[in-house]
């Protein structure tokens, strides 16, 4: 699938090139391979860099520097438009891959009356944890979503799902949404990258595996410009993440089902 | 046999063109959910799974409770249910019928539901519930069809059927405690996570399950000229007593686990639907309802002069199968789901649209009832027509 996607990156690339035109110039004179517009997308026949592989990826999210920007929503946004996630502005129909939850909701067994404000009204990003466990591939039933192998992601078929939402009532974490209703017209700008979901299939955060297989780092981390959130490998001893593990007081969410959430959060 | 469906009186014909038009405007409903979405039903983030997998999980039970009268006629050779327990397979096979309906209009992608078999996964209660509830649709159709065959013929059911309708009775106990293992395993909703989810399935499914099939022969015995006989509807009678008992005790033991252990998640949802929770009651005046139900059922069945009684039957039966309806074909899958995951309090109602499905697949099951049961008693005319003829032919015999 790797090779297979890559394949459809040099192709796609061409063509953006030759549909370019004029602005080849303008092509070649990007600087990183990071970014959002379309010149900055494509880069030739070869992509920059290798990917980024790891044998348990794992993401540690600071809650006490997300708490000193309480208005900073740039972690969602870079998320949400690199994915084609759409905005329903309603709770019933809507689709989220990474948002703010209030700590009381986010670590539901884990506040009292007396927690310290910050904690109390100052939101948590929560998001797929990436379980090394996880209940939604164990209850679905054609296999539409399963845990990879080689790097622990837990990764999502849209054309394979059926839409029964077995995985949405497993997952202990409200992390997955349902396209109850035909998401593109509600997708403010189509990211053309990336494919935009049917009706009546289930979507989540995937660790921007397409990203990781590009080399870069999933956007929600390199849209953060506070440090918040650290993105790494867990079997990796000498890894950013294991670093922050070994030396600050971390949580889990619902840590006693067993699910063994990879979504670590310094409070 | 299928000729049999065809031929009827007028009173017959208006009864299947009135659920044919049922049927009808709920395929024009389930149409717009096609082409929308599951947008219009109620279901939302919160509150993913809702009506049509509750009745899913009700009929499950119907299904299932057909045991209760081919258990005591094929296993004890229980003469009394021999007028009957083709009665309770096509009413099995209806009520498979339309869980499976059930399943498919909730689907999201219902013509991608083939991939269950393409990608057969057995880590899913979700994939073994298909394969037991496809079991027990063939096992039934099988049965009823060679035994009614025989019938028909005036012979004895061939031998090698004995096997297969042994293998019918922990079969369907099979499909509703695998319909419970879907609920029942998953850490994300304690409200189903207990060990005794299945039996208490099991429980309401024999007794809201014989509850109909006593209506439906003493609707019969209105309407046709069968008539099932006081015994086998004493019998059941006692069935629906002992059942509705046991799922009593089940629920009660539920909520003493809930309300003495007070932990928050098992607790929340209890109050949630009794009580009702952060302001949300919409599902307590229904529990209240399905509690007085289930009480005056109980002491209308347990009390041999009411149940010997049939018009207080009709009324202890209808009362259990409403007071099972409420609990589990509302209650039971909704309030799963409330608080939620993230200890929210969604509100769920049902939409027309979902409503008018459910009645279509309704409707959809009454009318497989009504040809099935057509079919079944037409054949029974035919041989009680025979056999008066042989026994009229035998003094003859004996006489020359």
């Amino acid at each position: 699938m790797g090779i297979d996607r890559r394949k459809f990156f040099k192709v796609s690339g061409l063509t953006a090139l030759g549909l370019a035109g004029g602005s080849v110039s303008k092509v070649f004179s990007r600087e990183t391979p990071y970014g959002d517009s379309v010149q900055t997308r494509t880069w030739g026949t070869e992509p920059p860099k290798g990917p980024l592989t790891a044998q348990r990826w794992a993401m540690v999210i600071d809650l006490r520097k997300c708490h000193e920007q309480p208005d900073c929503n740039d972690c969602v946004a870079a998320c949400h438009s690199t994915h084609n996630v759409p905005d329903w502005g309603n709770p019933k129909d809507e689709v989220k891959w990474i948002w703010k939850e209030s700590f009381e909701h986010a670590f539901h067994d884990q506040e009292h009356p007396y927690q310290q404000e910050s904690l109390k009204y100052l939101p948590a990003l929560v998001l797929c944890n990436h379980c090394d466990n996880p209940p939604c591939v164990r209850v679905c039933p054609t296999g539409a979503t399963w845990k990879r192998d080689k790097d622990g992601i837990v990764m999502m078929d849209w054309h394979r799902c059926i839409g029964c939402r077995y995985c949405v009532v497993a997952c202990p974490y409200g992390s997955r949404s349902f396209n109850w209703r035909d998401p593109r017209p509600k997708i403010q700008k189509i990211e053309p990258d990336f494919p935009t979901r049917s009706r009546g299939v289930v979507e989540k955060c995937t660790f921007c595996e397409e990203r990781l297989a590009r080399g870069m780092l999933p956007a929600c981390v390199e849209a953060c410009k506070y440090g918040a959130m650290h993105f790494g490998d867990l079997e990796d001893a000498d890894s950013n993440v294991r670093k922050l593990l070994s030396e600050r007081y971390t949580i889990r969410r619902k840590p006693g089902l067993g699910t063994n959430p990879e979504v670590y959060y310094i409070v | 046999m299928l000729e049999k469906a065809f031929v009827g009186d007028k009173k017959y014909w208006a009864w299947v063109i009135s659920l044919m038009a049922v049927i009808g405007v709920a395929t024009l409903f389930y149409l717009r959910q096609y082409s929308e979405g599951l947008g219009v039903t109620g279901l939302g983030r919160d509150v993913t799974w809702g009506f049509y997998i509750a009745q899913f999980t009700f009929l499950v039970g119907v299904a299932a409770s057909a045991v209760m009268v081919v258990l005591p006629y094929y296993l004890h050779d229980y003469k009394a249910f021999a007028k009957i327990t083709i009665l309770g397979e096509f009413l099995a096979i209806s009520a498979v019928t339309m869980c499976m309906t059930f399943i498919f209009v909730d689907m999201g992608q219902p013509f991608r539901i083939v991939n269950v078999f393409l990608y057969p996964s057995p880590t899913s209660m979700m994939f073994w519930d298909t394969v037991s509830l496809s079991g027990y649709m063939v096992l039934n159709i099988i049965i009823s069809h060679v035994t009614l065959g025989a019938e028909k013929q005036g012979m004895a059911p061939p031998k090698w059927i004995k096997p297969v309708i042994i293998l019918s009775i922990p079969w369907a106990v099979s499909i509703h405690t695998v319909t419970a293992f879907l609920y029942a395993g998953l850490g994300a909703r304690p409200f189903w996570m207990t060990a005794i989810l299945a039996p208490r399935f099991l429980a309401s499914a024999f007794a809201a399950g014989p509850a109909l099939l006593i209506l439906f022969c003493l609707i019969l015995r209105k309407v046709t000229k069968f008539d099932a006989g006081r015994e086998p509807v004493q019998t059941l009678a006692k069935i629906v007593t002992y059942a509705m008992a046991v799922n009593v005790f089940f629920v009660l033991m539920e909520v003493f686990t809930a309300v003495y252990s007070g932990i928050p998640e098992h607790l929340e949802h209890f109050k949630f639907m009794f009580l009702g929770l952060e302001g949300s009651s919409m599902m307590a005046p229904w529990m209240w309802v399905s509690s007085i139900l289930a009480v005056v059922s109980l002491i209308l069945l347990l009390n041999p002069k009411a149940r010997r009684n049939e018009s207080w039957l009709v009324m202890a039966c209808i009362a259990v199968f409403l007071s099972l309806w409420i609990d589990k074909g509302m209650a039971l899958i909704v309030t799963g789901f409330v608080p939620s995951v993230l200890g929210a309090v969604p509100t769920y109602v049902p939409t027309v649209t979902e409503l008018m499905i459910s009645l279509g697949i309704y409707a959809l099951g009454l009318l497989m009832v009504t040809v099935l049961y057509k079919i079944a008693l037409s054949v029974r005319g035919q041989w009680e027509t025979k056999r008066i003829i042989e026994s009229q032919r035998s003094p003859v015999k004996a006489g020359s």
